[in-house]
């Protein structure tokens, strides 16, 4: 597209969050914390102006998978934890994207994790929303890397053994350059942190605590509305030390939400020289002279 | 002695640059025109081991190596005792008796020579670092066929150049010293190779030519892990990238290597990933989401001898059933099978176009040998290789109203387009889906949509060409085989067609899809029909077993970790009733 259109797009810019609706309906059980996920970001997508064919979603599987079919931009519905692998080709492929990858817990930091390792430290400016309720739903009630110690569910009778996986921690010791946590109870903040995330220049990473109403009967709404608290409500924090947001995250009896980390970092892209002037899209590949390259085998 | 070809091996610790030696040895005759195939033998680690690299030289087109060694260069006591029984009658053993405890080793075969330089000396009483012994040994070798010194010397400072004048000059001035001492003081002539027309000719490695093809196709992204035989691509692609604008990504796996492609391709690039069989069965995952969403892919699997970790720097092609039936499902694949560099450059090109044409994956297979030896060449025509993305949309415009990502068309080929464009929004979705991309699980959606995937066979099988026949057409004996078993068995062919025993080949550079038909005839029409494979189970006679329903009792199958040499084919054809 011109420069001149997109620009009077954005201008002229009149979408709503419902204009981002496919012609398919969610299928996610009543109360599902998806719905809220859902909401805000086509919220954030009119807050911010972004236009829908400019957007690149990369979903893994699981319930929050199935949002490929409810969201209207380019999409692709990955293989189960692979997402981020997927987005990073996209991204680096055609860099004008506005990527984002979604996926659950078990996508994301246990079949995918050594992806979430890997694509924290690239820093790749892209936006990973991970929709962590703390349970398999979609393969009906299994543990999760984030389930809480002892928590009881089909794959685990006698209660879950292992310590869960803290993903704002993680990333945070992966280096990724922005960590928030949200609620998917509440839109309005979780929202605000998704438009802070997609705006920042390098891998941001929200952590969103969401309720199973079906499979997860201990972190309920109830159970996150008597223990959240906000971190844009201290005036002390300082969000670009990595320190103080590493003591943060793992505070347990209260649970933190909003940003704990933020910095600029120079990005991967901003590394590569071949993008530099335009994506690798835009190259014309037709007639390829190897003349030199063949001439260097002699 | 005038010779129309000759071998050459040299043979040592590793640690000795004894691959830059072979590489050295086989450019300095392939730039005045002489036909060159190499191979190395090195074991999986960096300090110690034994390490050779042989050279084969000819003043006629050549197709493979072969055993007869002319002139063994031994750097250490253990390359003669496990190489001077190659060496042919009337050949030369360069060794150093001050550096190898050489005993009676050296009466073992009166029909040889056996030549004492003093490398270690020369190099001592030169000065350099013992290391440059190698060049020591170029020079005698250049010496010892009567060949141009200052071709050497011109090499080494193409080589070395970047590491400076000192040590370019201890190079040429070692390689000197060498020269001399048989020229001068043994005064020894052993062979002079039969001149030949001097056009300088290129030497590639089958890696080399996947690269070279793939850059001129257009690739712009290449993903990889390191694994043996497959690394070099990588560090090929990550030397060009900028020069050719190409996003090079080393990833923490090969599951994040094969995505990372198919999300490069799916936004609208091409994109090509290489490994060997360790990382194809990490890949298969992803391979099957590619034919899913339909995203072209192409994979280079170079093959070493598996299962597990195997033999790392060994050569086997014991993957291609593998291959052709990887990853969960059923779906429509090309496998690939060059039989040289030149069949890998101009089959790279190809590949593209089918994978991009048929919103396929497209599968190269290569062996350590094909990977890693280096072949001669007169210049590749690169513009033998054209692009053709079919039905790829590049501009909103050529989109139309209601675009469907999956749209049943008839040759089940469906319009792509790249991301970003307005009126191309779609999902492209691992799950069953409907012409639009949602998910869709309805029986007769599902069984629409395989059809629709698997219709695009009619028309790419009638573009996959019939294996190729080599040798006479009318032979007693008939060999089926296919990938890089090719060269040895044209040079056994030769021999055994000398000797009138009259063969021909049957080689496969296509092995999926497989178009039994068109080889029915053939097979029923042979006399004798032989496979020669380098694997235990004879893969392509099981495949063809199930394509045809013929069984080719016959085989030949080397499943040692080497490839194949011409008089081992030469012997099993013999032996066959």
């Amino acid at each position: 597209m011109s420069k001149t259109k997109r620009k009077s797009l954005r201008e002229n810019y009149d979408l709503k969050p419902g204009d981002f609706n496919t012609e398919r309906k969610p299928t996610w059980c009543l109360g599902c914390g998806n719905y809220g996920i859902w909401n805000s970001l086509k919220k954030t997508f009119v807050k911010l102006k972004l236009i829908p064919h400019e957007i690149l979603i990369v979903y893994g599987i699981g319930c929050s998978g199935n949002g490929a079919n409810f969201i209207k931009t380019y999409a692709f519905h990955a293989l189960h934890g692979r997402a981020l692998p997927v987005a990073t080709g996209a991204k680096l492929a055609n860099h004008k994207l506005d990527v984002i990858i979604m996926g659950g817990d078990g996508d994301g930091v246990g079949i995918g994790g050594n992806h979430f390792i890997h694509t924290c430290r690239r820093n790749i400016n892209m936006t990973y929303i991970l929709h962590n309720n703390k349970v398999y739903g979609l393969t009906t009630g299994q543990t999760a890397p984030t389930s809480d110690r002892g928590f009881k569910t089909k794959s685990t009778p006698s209660g879950v053994l292992e310590r869960p996986i803290n993903p704002v921690l993680l990333a945070l010791a992966c280096g990724a350059t922005y960590v928030a946590r949200g609620f998917s109870g509440d839109t309005i903040h979780l929202s605000e942190i998704m438009r802070k995330a997609i705006k920042h220049k390098g891998f941001s990473f929200i952590d969103i605590l969401q309720p199973c109403v079906t499979f997860n009967k201990q972190n309920t709404y109830d159970f996150y509305r008597d223990r959240i608290y906000k971190l844009d409500g201290l005036k002390s924090y300082n969000r670009s030390d990595l320190n103080e947001a590493i003591k943060k995250s793992m505070e347990e009896e209260r649970i933190p939400i909003g940003i704990f980390y933020q910095i600029e970092r120079p990005t991967y892209e901003d590394g590569l020289k071949q993008i530099e002037r335009k994506p690798l899209i835009d190259h014309i590949i037709t007639d390829i002279d190897i003349n030199r390259l063949l001439n260097s085998f002699y | 002695m005038k010779v129309l070809n000759l071998t050459w091996k040299i043979g040592g610790e590793a640690g000795f640059g004894i691959m830059s030696t072979g590489e050295i040895f086989s450019k300095i005759f392939a730039k005045k025109g002489y036909s060159v195939i190499d191979n190395n033998e090195y074991p999986s680690l960096i300090r110690g081991g034994h390490i050779t690299y042989t050279v084969r030289v000819s003043s006629n087109e050549i197709f493979s190596i072969n055993r007869d060694i002319n002139i063994l260069i031994a750097l250490n006591e253990e390359t003669i005792r496990l190489h001077q029984e190659e060496v042919t009658y009337g050949g030369y053993i360069v060794y150093d008796e001050n550096d190898s405890d050489i005993g009676d080793i050296k009466k073992a075969r009166k029909d040889i020579n056996y030549i004492m330089v003093p490398f270690s000396k020369i190099i001592s009483e030169f000065g350099a670092p013992k290391v440059m012994i190698n060049n020591v040994s170029l020079g005698a070798s250049v010496a010892l066929l009567n060949y141009d010194l200052e071709i050497l010397k011109n090499m080494i400072k193409d080589i070395f150049g970047r590491k400076g004048p000192e040590i370019v000059n201890s190079n040429i001035k070692s390689s000197e010293l060498g020269y001399k001492y048989i020229k001068e003081k043994l005064k020894i002539n052993a062979y002079e190779l039969e001149i030949v027309k001097p056009v300088s000719k290129m030497l590639v490695t089958g890696n080399e030519a996947v690269f070279l093809g793939a850059v001129r196709a257009g690739c712009k992204f290449y993903a990889a892990y390191p694994m043996t035989p497959s690394s070099s691509i990588l560090n090929l692609f990550a030397s060009a990238e900028g020069d050719y604008n190409i996003v090079t990504k080393h990833a923490e796996d090969e599951i994040a290597v094969i995505n990372m492609a198919i999300g490069a391709s799916f936004a609208g690039i091409r994109a090509m990933v290489a490994t060997s069989g360790g990382g194809f069965s990490l890949m298969n995952e992803g391979i099957s989401s590619a034919a899913m969403t339909e995203t072209p892919i192409v994979i280079v699997l170079c093959q070493r001898p598996a299962p597990a970790t195997g033999l790392p720097t060994w050569s086997e092609q014991g993957d291609m059933l593998f291959a052709v039936h990887s990853s969960h499902g059923e779906f429509l694949r090309v496998v690939m099978a060059p039989g040289d560099p030149e069949e890998c450059f101009y089959l790279t090109g190809k590949a593209f176009n089918l994978a991009d044409r048929y919103q396929i994956p497209v599968i190269i297979m290569l062996d350590k040998y094909l990977s890693e030896s280096h072949f001669s060449y007169e210049k590749f025509d690169f513009k033998n290789i054209t692009v053709d993305r079919g039905k790829l949309l590049v501009r909103s415009k050529d989109i139309g109203e209601g675009y469907k990502r999956y749209l049943n068309t008839e040759d089940g080929i469906s319009p792509r387009t790249v991301t970003g464009i307005e009126g191309g929004i779609h999902i492209a979705n691992s799950d069953e889906h409907d012409e639009q991309g949602y998910s869709e699980e309805g029986a007769y959606n599902r069984k629409s949509m395989v059809d629709k995937r698997f219709k695009k066979i009619k028309k790419l099988i009638e573009e996959i060409p019939s294996p190729r026949i080599y040798g006479p057409t009318d032979a007693e004996i008939t060999i089926w085989s296919w990938g890089s078993c090719k060269g040895p068995i044209i040079e056994a062919m030769n021999i055994l067609n000398q000797k009138e025993k009259k063969v021909n080949l049957i080689h496969f550079t296509y092995l999926y899809p497989f178009d039994g038909e068109s080889i029915e005839g053939i097979i029923e029409k042979s006399n004798k029909n032989v496979v020669v494979e380098n694997n235990k189970t004879s893969q392509l006679a099981k495949i063809i077993m199930m394509n045809t329903g013929h069984r080719i009792k016959n085989k030949i199958l080397k499943y040692s970790g080497r490839q194949f040499l011409p008089g081992e084919i030469v012997n099993g054809i013999e032996q066959i009733e």
